[in-house]
């Protein structure tokens, strides 16, 4: 069953035409993977898709909802910002750079979209984000700040404030890179295990292992546009698309 | 529209003399505050500790004191002490010695920012530390602190508003004896503001061009 | 002329002093609320897609930034009447250092502003809260803190810019210390006395921020 599809998605910062129509269908509870050189459009892609950048055209569906815009009259329009909030929630996003909220505790990362957006109630909301916090390993350091924090730690804390609101879409953009080499090993764990549970993940990732190993499906993107795709064992073990080739030569694995 | 006219004309030499006054004022306290401001960063940054101490003492009482306060102990101690200085001169005083702390402050910390390896280069070149001084760390100093010390300026201009409270014959007090006569309080309070305004204006504008100009880099 | 220091005099006005330098804090108290309304509303603004706001903030802060308090202090006490807003001592003073204030904590919070990273302004949009608790839950807190420093100088320096309401006869510290200037000629007493008075304040109230600042540790 199709949770996600994105339909000659184009998307320009300026002159640069950044996405040049790329379309894309995930399943629910598939493990999807995008590598591609940097500059290929990928982290674009998602940041789109969470609708963190607004896009020129084409249409992104998610669970049957075209998410972002409206067709009123043959004109369309981007969503009032209300609405946006509401459709950014079904879908979580993990960054790079964590992006915790340096002010709060790891509980009350992951406990303030429970609050404010899902409007729980105080005692569930806890009770919900330390059963998260317990699942990627923190259940000890709930009430340590951000800067207390490891960084491979603090990406975990990212993933449960994710995880926590339920999301029908996981979004990971290169959640290892600004990692330590040793700190990469726990977030990847923590990402297999959620794989393992059928939690539907687009990835994109540095880790041409890790997306071989976890991802069911892998996306090579070139140039705004999505070079080849298929199962991941095929298609590391033998590409088709000459690009493809080199960049798996030079990531060396 | 018209007696203001007429009024502004009555006035224009008064006014004129008050602008000349606040900025002979504030370019004379500048100078001077600089003068201190240099002695005194020098000493908080390299003096000893009998040197260090009570110059840090000095410039923290001297900036926990409204500069108004300043001002009028300047004026009627000095004057109840027997020294005879005119109202401009103890105002003189007061504002110079409230820009030479800030002054301090600020050379210190350029003076401290500047890296410890530039006083090991000079060394190794065989240079005593008042050429140091002199040659290496008070030019990078002296730049970088640039924009802040012309934007010192405008706030001298600033203060000196208030050597008014004493009588002194800057624009302030100027504007304030013209409305004494003709009691037109809205358009000349007015117009001293954008009289100061432009002032300062022109200075922020040379402070941004000075600090483009002046980066090191 | 042999002076001799009488430390009477001072006792004598301890009360005076003391109700100045209330009224010189509590002034001050009250120009920082005010100009902290100013400031974030117009910070704010200048985040704004349009760029008039952030035009006409950019007037008003160069404006007031460039234009004396005294004048300022003296426009609103003497000339606004002539428009006919007519406005006491006390809520006059309050108002021009608040407007005065007000500039120059839209750009402490400006600057505070930008000191919030981008990505966790993302974070925030990701996990689907709206602008309004974005603003409340995330740039806030975070802008509080990297102002909290600049904050403090800012309050030192508006209670000694209340010696200015001396000027218009608001009988705070200064005005006290002038009182007992001319009345009794008890110079060095009145004048030591303000000065001490200022200082301490200043540097208990430095000296308190340093605790908050420990207690509220940069993130």
């Amino acid at each position: 069953m199709t949770l996600l599809s994105i339909r000659g998605l184009t998307k320009r910062f300026g002159a640069a035409e950044v996405l040049k129509g790329v379309d894309l269908e995930v399943n629910k509870g598939e493990v999807v993977s995008i590598i591609g050189a940097s500059g290929s459009g990928k982290t674009t892609l998602l940041r789109c898709v969470n609708l963190l950048e607004d896009f020129d055209g084409g249409e992104i569906v998610l669970d049957d909802v075209a998410i972002g815009y409206v067709k009123r009259n043959g004109t369309r329009r981007r969503l009032g910002e209300r609405e946006l909030a509401r459709q950014r929630a079904m879908t979580g996003m993990v960054f790079q750079s964590f992006n915790l909220f340096p002010h709060l505790t790891a509980l009350g990362n992951v406990m303030l979209g429970l609050l404010k957006v899902r409007h729980m109630a105080k005692a569930e909301a806890k009770t919900l984000a330390m059963n998260w916090l317990s699942r990627v390993g923190l259940s000890d350091r709930a009430m340590h700040l951000p800067s207390q924090l490891s960084g491979g730690q603090q990406q975990r804390v990212a993933i449960a404030r994710a995880l926590a609101m339920d999301p029908k879409l996981v979004l990971l953009d290169e959640i290892t890179s600004a990692l330590d080499p040793e700190l990469v090993g726990e977030v990847l764990d923590t990402i297999k295990s959620l794989a393992k549970e059928g939690t539907t993940m687009l990835i994109v990732t540095h880790e041409m292992r890790f997306a071989r190993d976890v991802a069911h499906r892998t996306i090579f993107m070139d140039g705004g546009l999505i070079a080849e795709q298929g199962p991941s064992a095929k298609l590391f073990r033998n590409p088709g698309n000459a690009r493809l080739k080199e960049f798996l030569k030079r990531a060396n694995i | 529209m018209e007696q203001f006219l007429h009024e502004l004309w009555i006035a224009r030499w008064p006014l004129a003399q008050g602008l000349l006054l606040t900025v002979e004022i504030s370019v004379a306290s500048i100078t001077c505050g600089t003068i201190i401001g240099l002695f005194g960063g020098i000493g908080l940054t390299y003096g000893k500790w009998f040197l260090r101490w009570p110059i840090r003492v000095l410039v923290d009482c001297i900036r926990g004191i409204p500069v108004l306060v300043l001002i009028l102990a300047s004026f009627y101690l000095l004057t109840f002490a027997g020294i005879n200085l005119t109202a401009i001169e103890s105002g003189l005083l007061a504002l110079s010695i409230f820009c030479g702390a800030h002054m301090g402050e600020i050379i210190r910390g350029a003076l401290q920012s500047i890296p410890p390896g530039q006083i090991d280069a000079a060394r190794a070149i065989g240079l005593t530390f008042p050429r140091i001084l002199a040659y290496v760390l008070l030019p990078q100093a002296m730049r970088q602190i640039m924009p802040v010390w012309i934007n010192t300026g405008a706030e001298l201009v600033k203060a000196s508003t208030l050597l008014s409270v004493i009588g002194t014959g800057e624009l302030l007090f100027r504007t304030q004896e013209i409305i004494g006569r003709n009691f037109m309080t809205l358009e000349f309070y007015g117009l001293c503001g954008i009289l100061y305004f432009l002032v300062n204006s022109m200075i922020e504008r040379f402070g941004k061009f000075a600090g483009q100009r002046f980066a090191l880099q | 002329m042999a002076y001799s220091f009488r430390f009477g005099v001072i006792e004598a006005n301890l009360d005076n002093f003391l109700q100045g330098l209330l009224l010189g804090l509590a002034l001050a108290f009250a120009a920082i609320l005010i100009g902290t309304l100013i400031g974030l509303l117009c910070a704010f603004a200048t985040t704004a897609k349009s760029r008039a706001p952030s035009r006409l903030v950019g007037i008003y802060v160069s404006a007031i930034r460039n234009t004396p308090l005294l004048v300022i202090v003296l426009f609103v006490y003497f000339a606004l009447p002539q428009l006919g807003i007519r406005l006491g001592k006390l809520e006059s003073f309050i108002f021009s250092l608040a407007i005065y204030s007000g500039a120059y904590l839209t750009e402490v919070f400006r600057a505070g502003l930008a000191g919030v990273p981008k990505g966790v302004v993302d974070a925030g949009r990701a996990i689907g809260l709206n602008g309004l608790q974005r603003a409340l839950y995330v740039i806030m807190p975070i802008m509080w803190r990297n102002c909290l420093p600049a904050l403090g100088t800012t309050f030192i320096s508006l209670f000694k810019d209340t010696s200015l309401a001396a000027v218009i006869a608001v009988p705070e510290l200064t005005y006290q210390a002038r009182k007992l200037n001319t009345e009794t000629f008890r110079v060095a007493e009145a004048w030591a006395t303000a000065s001490l008075l200022y200082l301490s304040t200043c540097l208990l109230i430095a000296a308190g921020l340093r605790q908050l600042e420990r207690r509220f540790p940069k993130f």
